[in-house]
């Protein structure tokens, strides 16, 4: 009786396996069909989730606002890569080989989207990095895109903003050491920092941690015997709130200003009132949108979200990925994932809720402002912008 | 990369290390107790711990009862859990051979947090907090929460409770028997499976408290908290001997010790301070296979 059914079940694999393989050599499977799906690639578990729900949230408002594309539904699949770098690859696989997607859009953190490199790459799939910085990220990959700023010009902000605007001399370093993002920003503040000195000595500490940690005590006692003017903290939310907490325990009056990731209500909520006056540098201002895009964005997403005090920049990056690559497949005429890279790569002038978008040989979204903000009263304060060529 | 330290980083560094030590200590010991009378590791305990942080979490910042009486809540939901976890998971393999009863323990571990992240959402919650015990006092250039200074006398209160309960009360002794020779043990007439809930209930409650310590001290609460905490503390029980609870204790104060030194000591290395508990952990092994405290195993034929 139980013959029957293994040679049934192994005979099922091997037609799954063989339909896993041919995805990889033919592009347009679902270009016959009335729907075209799009893959969202973000961490929805894991110690990254509360970014990856915000970019999430603009996609899908993206999504309701403009659902369909050269008269076909657009279907968004959203694929958990559970904050985790090995998960990362088998999540975009699973989005390009079993779902059949024609682009992908994520993901929260540098370090998940390099990891989706390779696969985007040899299945010659585009995606559209919303908010990862790290350079790596496009670097070398013809199919990865992104509409948000790079690191390099997010570390010169910061490190402008320490040198001009809080007159630090000497500034410590706390970086999540298995983390792209926070190790490359961290560096490339550096860079900018000593540069603005001129103090090959400018870093008077650096404290590492890993991703997950939760007792900051040891290398924050060693900061605070170094005593520098302001702590430069870039990395996950979480942990960056509990830093701040402990630090402000341990008696650091220091001023901790760090990167776009901080952005969250987790942030807050965890940080409480230690975290009052942390500045980061982040990609839209709520209050002031630049473009008409982003006034649009901005009513739309107070509409569908009546009690949010106030709008992460992550989220309008979401909705800027969705409605350029919606744009790119109606320059392309079609879905084919190949037609569609092109299009992206000639994205030109493309008006978005964050800025204008041009993207360019690298793949990168030449962009030039960046917004300051701090909190205060519990709440992201618009502070200042910053535009550096 | 050392650099030249004062007195009062080393002192900090020092107050440090006790908190973490003392914290690490407790949910040791349940590690160890388990293991004496089953000999099983269950890998499930770090998992017990976390969701005792939510009990706490919920307790205070949703349901908005007092600490105390959700202290004793949690206290009580952790102990039916752990126990629940015993009866429904553990008590059936029994006598299966020990890799089984392994494998559920890692089974139980990850559905506890999976079910932590379907029903909690995988966003950190910020534990409510105690300005009291976290609000720190100086002294000189030293910086002390209260609960720094609550954490190791809790936890050497508890662990003298303990030692009491185990060296002098009749429960004590059965569970001593059942841990030198559980088949004679059941032979004379002690209730196997009530010293065996009694065991679970003991971890459980010190885990308990050891989440609404840990957490007071590191405010955020998440579904996979659990996991490092949990493997830091199953070595430190295997450092100091597993099955003895004085180990356990030593374990935990020689791992936070040792993290926060060596951070302190080679700033350059603090991306490696996880390594660092493996490391002593098989430096220990290599020299003493069976802990600091350990009793020598004699194979029996």
């Amino acid at each position: 009786m139980k013959k029957p059914l293994s040679v049934l079940l192994s005979l099922a694999l091997v037609v799954t396996m063989a339909a896993g393989c041919s995805s990889g050599t033919t592009t347009t499977s679902s270009g016959d069909s009335d729907v075209i799906k799009i893959g969202v690639f973000e961490p929805l578990t894991g110690a990254n989730a509360a970014g990856g729900e915000l970019e999430v949230e603009g996609v899908e408002l993206a999504n309701k606002l403009r659902p369909e594309v050269l008269g076909k539904k657009v279907e968004l699949v959203i694929a958990d890569n559970k904050s985790d770098k090995a998960e990362a690859t088998t999540a975009a696989a699973r989005l390009i080989e079993k779902d059949k997607v024609v682009a992908i859009l994520g993901s929260w953190g540098s370090s998940l989207s390099i990891a989706a490199g390779d696969v985007v790459k040899t299945n010659q799939i585009p995606a559209v990095a919303l908010s990862a910085t790290n350079p790596q990220v496009t670097a070398g990959n013809d199919y990865y895109f992104r509409v948000c700023f790079l690191d390099p010009f997010q570390g010169t902000v910061m490190a402008n903003y320490a040198s001009k605007k809080l007159n630090a001399k000497k500034v410590a370093i706390i970086q999540e050491v298995s983390n792209d993002y926070s190790v490359g920003l961290a560096k490339f503040f550096t860079d900018s920092f000593v540069k603005l000195t001129g103090d090959p000595n400018a870093i008077v500490a650096t404290g590492n941690y890993n991703t997950g940690d939760q007792d900051f005590n040891g290398i924050l006692t060693n900061i605070k015997a170094a005593n520098p003017d302001a702590i430069f903290a870039p990395g996950n939310f979480t942990e960056s709130a509990l830093i701040i907490k402990q630090a402000r325990a341990l008696g650091i009056t220091a001023p901790f200003i760090g990167g776009d990731t901080w952005e969250t209500n987790e942030f807050i909520t965890v940080g409480g009132a230690d975290v009052e006056g942390a500045v980061m540098s982040t990609f839209f201002d709520d209050t002031n949108p630049l473009t008409e895009a982003g006034k649009t964005f901005v009513a739309e997403y107070k509409k569908a979200y009546p009690d949010r005090e106030n709008i992460a920049a992550v989220t309008a990056l979401g909705y800027d990925g969705y409605m350029m690559t919606l744009d790119a497949i109606e320059r392309a005429g079609s879905a084919d994932p190949v037609a569609i890279r092109d299009a992206l790569a000639a994205t030109k002038d493309f008006e978005g809720a964050t800025g204008m978008i041009t993207i360019d040989a690298n793949g990168d979204a030449t962009k030039n402002e960046a917004i300051i903000k701090t909190v205060k009263d519990g709440k992201f304060t618009y502070m200042d912008s910053v535009t550096i060529d | 990369m050392v650099v030249g330290m004062t007195m009062e980083t080393f002192l900090q560094q020092l107050i440090n290390g006790l908190s973490l030590g003392s914290l690490y200590a407790l949910i040791a010991i349940g590690y160890t107790m388990v293991y004496g009378i089953l000999r099983l590791i269950n890998f499930a305990h770090g998992d017990i711990f976390m969701m005792a942080a939510y009990f706490t979490y919920f307790g205070i910042a949703v349901f908005f009862l007092p600490w105390y009486v959700t202290f004793i809540i949690t206290i009580g939901l952790t102990i039916l859990l752990g126990v629940t976890i015993e009866r429904v998971a553990y008590r059936p393999l029994r006598d299966a051979p020990k890799t089984s009863l392994l494998i559920s323990a890692i089974g139980v571990s990850f559905l506890l947090e999976n079910v932590a992240t379907y029903l909690f959402s995988g966003k950190p919650q910020a534990f409510p907090e105690f300005p009291l015990l976290t609000t720190p006092f100086f002294i000189g250039g030293l910086s002390i929460q209260p609960v720094s200074i609550v954490i190791p006398i809790v936890a050497f209160i508890l662990m003298s409770a303990l030692l009491f309960m185990i060296n002098k009360t009749k429960l004590g002794m059965a569970m001593r028997a059942v841990a030198v020779d559980y088949d004679t043990a059941k032979l004379m007439g002690i209730k196997i499976n009530g010293v065996i809930s009694s065991t679970f209930a003991i971890g459980s409650a010190l885990a308990a408290v050891g989440a609404i310590l840990w957490c007071m001290k590191y405010p955020s609460v998440l579904p996979l908290m659990g996991v490092v905490p949990g493997l830091k503390c199953f070595i430190a029980a295997v450092i100091g001997g597993i099955g003895n609870v004085k180990g356990a204790v030593l374990g935990g104060l020689i791992l936070g010790f040792s993290e926060v030194l060596m951070v302190a000591f080679f700033p350059a290395l603090t991306g490696y301070r996880d390594a660092i508990a493996f490391v002593i952990l098989i430096i220990i092994l290599l020299f003493l296979p069976n802990g600091l405290l350990g009793k020598k195993q004699v194979e029996k034929v």
